[in-house]
């Protein structure tokens, strides 16, 4: 065991000798003090004015942003189904005037179609009228006619039999008399 | 390399800037890397949201995070009137996050391993918290340490006991820190060490290069581990920090029981 002896003379004690440690070597303290707060003012002063104003400037601009965009998006839907909403109502409204329109026009057809038909019956029921009036003139006439007729068919008869043309008035009194019946 | 596990909390004077008060000033390779982590923050910050994207592009969704992160623990810690210490809040997260992020780069240095800093940036937010109630709540603030409904006997006991726990307040959560990683990273190097030892052992061949090459492996297998384990305290005790200031923010802002 030659060989490990001069191994570890290079592994020395982990104590070292107390004035030798030199983390607790107080002739030191006054470079560390001195350069820490000067540092450390420095890093201060910097953080404070330079980066954590602006790394919470970023951090709200995106908070902002992020709102404002969620803000947008939401009106966007709220006009949409506003705009959603006035169309469904404009065209119940449209389907509501049409079918107005539709019932108007119909009962105005219908009425000026009940108006011309009455028109036309009425004209065709005073045409039935003269023409039936015509008629009974026709057939009145006529019958004055046969009358005529009857006493000249009834004296020229008579003449034939007898020989003599009958008076005038007794075969027109016999023939009234005989239509009379 | 040397394999000295506390070397590399050594203090170096990179460029010496006389005395004040007998007390040595200089450049050192801490304050380097106190500067190397602000640029890095600044720079990164001012990068990353120079875009001002709506929607955001792989840095400054990372920014956001980190952002969003921390307002996220103040504001559940400390409620919405919290918000007005977010810069500084988000400024102690960042920085000790990035010096403990940095210390894991081999080779550079860790400026969190160092107890004076932790302690300066607890003394700062337990200064913070003290100012602030006493400005904003007067002599209310002292409601801190009188809890209610307490028995008159005992609130003696009780106004000491909490005196003491707001006390060690600074001390426990600079030592956590401090402590967090200066371990791992002395645990780190001594792992590393046994890697170099044991390596060297299995240089030498014959029965015992056997055992330095399995000897070796293990403590490979363990600082492999641990590294991966090293950057989670890293931002765990960055974490750490913040929700412990921010909840003692709130008793700044809410003082009482």
């Amino acid at each position: 065991m030659a060989q490990p002896i001069t191994a570890h003379a290079e592994v020395p004690g982990i104590e070292g000798e107390g004035a030798n440690f030199p983390p607790f070597d107080v002739n030191t303290f006054g470079s560390q003090l001195l350069w820490l707060a000067i540092t450390f003012a420095v890093l201060y002063l910097l953080m404070s004015r330079v980066i954590v104003p602006r790394l919470s400037g970023i951090l709200e601009d995106r908070r902002s942003r992020i709102a404002g965009d969620l803000r947008i998006a939401a009106e966007s839907k709220a006009r949409a189904e506003e705009a959603g909403e006035a169309y469904e109502k404009a065209l119940a409204e449209a389907r509501g005037r049409a079918q107005a329109l539709a019932q108007e026009t119909r009962d105005k057809l219908a009425a000026e179609t009940a108006e011309k038909r009455a028109a036309l019956e009425a004209e065709l029921a005073r045409n039935l009228a003269d023409a039936e009036a015509r008629i009974t003139a026709g057939k009145e006439k006529a019958m004055g006619n046969v009358e005529a007729i009857a006493s000249d068919a009834a004296a020229a008869i008579v003449e034939r039999l007898t020989g003599q043309a009958p008076a005038r008035d007794a075969v027109a009194t016999a023939v009234g008399k005989a239509m009379a019946q | 390399m040397a394999a000295n596990p506390i070397e590399q909390f050594e203090i170096k004077n990179l460029i010496p800037l006389g005395n004040i008060g007998g007390q040595e000033i200089a450049f050192t390779n801490s304050a380097l890397f106190m500067v190397g982590a602000v640029a890095l923050i600044t720079l990164g910050f001012t990068a990353a949201t120079a875009g001002r994207s709506l929607v955001p592009g792989r840095a400054q969704a990372a920014a956001e995070m980190l952002y969003e992160f921390v307002a996220n623990t103040l504001r559940q810690s400390a409620g919405e009137k919290g918000m007005k210490f977010f810069p500084f809040v988000f400024s102690l997260f960042m920085f000790v996050l990035t010096c403990n992020m940095l210390g894991m780069i081999p080779g550079f240095f860790t400026v969190t391993s160092h107890v004076i800093v932790t302690f300066a940036l607890a003394i700062l937010v337990i200064g913070t918290v003290i100012v602030y109630g006493f400005v904003k709540h007067g002599t209310h603030f002292l409601g801190l340490f009188v809890p209610s409904g307490v028995p008159a006997w005992l609130l003696p006991f009780m106004v000491v006991i909490e005196l003491i726990s707001f006390l060690s307040r600074p001390i426990s959560l600079s030592l956590r820190l401090f402590a967090n990683m200066l371990a791992g990273h002395v645990a780190l190097k001594v792992f590393a060490g046994f890697i170099v030892a044991l390596g060297g052992l299995a240089a030498s061949g014959g029965m015992t290069g056997v055992l330095g090459v399995a000897g070796a492996a293990l403590p490979l297998a363990m600082a492999v581990a641990l590294t991966a384990f090293e950057f989670l305290v890293a931002f765990l005790q960055a974490y750490v920090f913040t929700i412990l200031t921010c909840i003692y923010l709130h008793d700044a802002l809410h003082p009482g029981h």
